[in-house]
């Protein structure tokens, strides 16, 4: 190998072996989310509405979630029927997810009025629904994981919607420790990988600018932002969209 | 550029930028929503229903469980004739040629008789009455099985509809107030009544649900034999009814007691209560296949002409950005992006 | 019915394990809880986007 043993001083993120799996990934990760990308210090000033705080109010929620979660997981589930500091995390438990779908739907809304799919950012639209409709059977499988009579009749009841499409047989809601399983580890794990993808995808294609009133406004172009590209981009299509 | 296909003219944006700290945002977001988490964990708690037991049921609706026992007995029970994943004695739902309830097969099987109340029996000792019945049972034709189990279902089936249309209760049933015993005049039912008696003892001291969890091992975590027997009988749907819980009460929106539960299921529960799904015996395949078509749409809304559009007919968006476009007519300033006029 | 007693309430200012009172109109049975959910986000919806946001005097200059 003629690569350099020696990590690189900063800079050098381009440099590198080409042949290397590692320089590889690490030059398409610099390309697409350079620094000051991934962590802008700044806004475009059209960003300008309480609306815009209703995204990071759900990563919020996501992480008291996952926080009062992890320590409902510490005694083990049956630890909040008999004690009340048990139940007092499980109450923040409940209350954080209310709170999640509350902040995200809102925010659902907006991107939809503000039609933020547009210039390229349909993915980001894509990864957050998916995000939403995962949530879902998270807190299914968190609901039929709490031993009580809640557990007892959602479980013996949405029973039948699982049947119903054959998913019964993989994905036994009656099922107590597949279904715990599945709520502390496996859906936390796959709403986390899309809440990530749907924020790094963002912070690559930045914030949606507003939808112009009037066709005479000129694009400006200079300002610290990049430039503006000579041609619009093309129409949306099913099929994935070239990289900006 | 095509008449017919709106186009996004969406360009990056070339204005200014403004100091704006995410991390801190994050920050205070997470505090101030661990914050609320806490203040409503304060004024509310979170319910806790302590769940119902078989000796629970067994003791205070015990006709209503050994009706629910004939039945498991006699093959009519819900789970009995709820074909796959647990038997093959019914079709399973279907959806036009969708039957993907019958094609994915039985992958936990339970023969109702055997599971709930042969297997149970075999496990009680020092009772030789119970065990000459039992032995007498197994021993018999299918046909004579059936025959004993379905006439003493009879007059217990008779008991629970009558007291559900409030009519006079049949005297073939004797509910003994103070000791819940209950003795069922049944002729033809061969050895059932001294089985179903040991049955509702064991029921009763506990011993039932313990041995239907860990028939198969000693560390089990699959309630589903338990929670069927119990969902087969009224106990659950009793308490269910009280607490807005059943479909008809849009109970899968619901939580127990008066607390907040799923407001986002409103649509999925919305389709329950609305023909054709409402009368409908395959009402759970076809809401699923409704919603599933629906979740795909969603997913895929920034393509789905019309839908795609109404944000910019019904101009939200002129509230949202009001001061950029304020800025914007005020001077040309305010930076420029976004769509540009049409071609 | 016995069952009713075994709910249990842990230090809450407000006990909300009674069954709910719902809201009744037509075919359509909400609970009170859920019509207040739903009412207070399309309450906090109009409010993000009608309160003025922080900061307008930095993006006037950064406008400039």
């Amino acid at each position: 190998m003629s690569a350099p043993a020696a990590t690189p001083p900063s800079g050098a993120a381009t440099e590198g072996d080409p042949r290397s799996w590692t320089v590889k990934l690490r030059r398409r990760a610099v390309a697409a989310l350079p620094p000051e990308k991934l962590l802008p210090d700044g806004q475009p000033t059209y960003v300008a509405s309480w609306i815009y705080v209703f995204g990071v109010a759900s990563i919020a929620s996501l992480i008291v979630v996952i926080a009062s979660g992890c320590i409902l997981t510490l005694k083990g589930p049956a630890w909040w029927h008999f004690t009340s500091v048990g139940h007092f995390f499980n109450s923040i438990h409940l209350w954080s997810v209310e709170l999640f779908f509350f902040v995200m739907v809102v925010h659902l809304w907006g991107k939809y009025w503000m039609a933020a799919w547009r210039g390229g950012r349909a993915r980001v639209w894509i990864t957050g629904a998916i995000v939403f409709l995962v949530a879902i059977p998270a807190a299914l499988t968190g609901y039929v994981s709490q031993q009580n009579f809640d557990a007892q009749w959602i479980s013996t009841q949405a029973k039948d919607a699982m049947n119903s499409v054959g998913i019964g047989a993989f994905f036994n809601l009656t099922n107590f420790g597949q279904m715990y399983s599945y709520h502390v580890l496996l859906l936390p794990v796959a709403v986390v990988v899309l809440v990530s993808a749907h924020v790094l995808l963002v912070r690559r294609h930045g914030v949606v600018p507003p939808i112009e009133l009037d066709k005479k406004l000129p694009a400006r172009a200079g300002g610290s932002g990049p430039a503006a590209a000579p041609e619009p981009p093309p129409e949306p299509s099913p099929s994935p969209e070239p990289t900006a | 550029m095509s008449p017919r296909r709106p186009r996004d003219d969406t360009r990056p944006w070339a204005g200014g930028y403004y100091p704006y700290d995410l991390v801190k945002e994050l920050c205070i977001a997470t505090g101030v929503i661990g914050l609320l988490a806490v203040l409503l964990t304060i004024l509310f708690s979170s319910p806790d229903d302590r769940p119902s037991t078989v000796a629970q049921w067994s003791r205070s609706l015990p006709v209503n469980f050994l009706a629910t026992a004939a039945k498991e007995l006699n093959g009519t029970s819900d789970t009995a004739e709820y074909g796959p994943p647990y038997n093959h004695n019914g079709e399973g739902q279907q959806a036009w040629i969708l039957k993907p309830q019958k094609w994915l097969g039985v992958s936990h099987p339970i023969d109702t008789a055997q599971a709930y109340v042969i297997e149970p029996l075999r496990t009680v000792t020092g009772d030789p009455t119970l065990a000459s019945a039992l032995a007498r049972y197994r021993a018999a034709p299918e046909q004579t099985k059936k025959a004993w189990a379905t006439a003493y279902a009879k007059p217990l089936e008779e008991y629970e509809a009558a007291k559900e249309e409030e009519k006079p209760l049949p005297r073939t049933v004797a509910e003994q107030r103070g000791t819940g015993r209950v003795i069922v005049t049944a002729p033809g039912s061969g050895p059932v009544p001294t089985m179903m008696e040991g049955l509702v003892s064991l029921a009763q001291s506990g011993g039932l649900e313990g041995s239907l969890l860990t028939s198969r091992q000693f560390f089990q975590t699959d309630y589903t034999k338990p929670l069927l027997l119990m969902a087969d009988g009224g106990l659950l749907e009793e308490r269910a009814q009280a607490q807005h819980l059943l479909g008809e009460q849009w109970g899968l929106m619901n939580e127990t007691g008066s607390y907040p539960g799923q407001p986002w299921l409103w649509l999925y529960a919305l389709w329950y209560q609305v023909e054709p799904f409402k009368a409908s015996e395959n009402a759970d395949i076809l809401v699923m296949l409704v919603m599933g078509v629906l979740s795909l749409a969603f997913i895929v809304v920034p393509f789905i002409p019309v839908i795609n559009r109404i944000p910019r007919w019904i101009p939200i968006y002129r509230l949202i950005w009001r001061e950029h476009y304020a800025a914007a007519a005020g001077g040309g300033g305010g930076g420029g992006g976004g769509d540009a006029s049409p071609r | 019915m016995s069952w009713l007693a075994s709910t249990r309430v842990v230090g809450a200012a407000f006990n909300l394990n009674h069954p709910a009172h719902t809201v009744d109109w037509h075919f359509i049975h909400l609970s009170v809880a859920n019509v207040v959910v739903i009412g207070l986000m399309l309450v906090v919806f109009a409010l993000a986007i009608l309160l003025p946001f922080p900061g307008a005097a930095k993006r006037r200059e950064a406008s400039k």
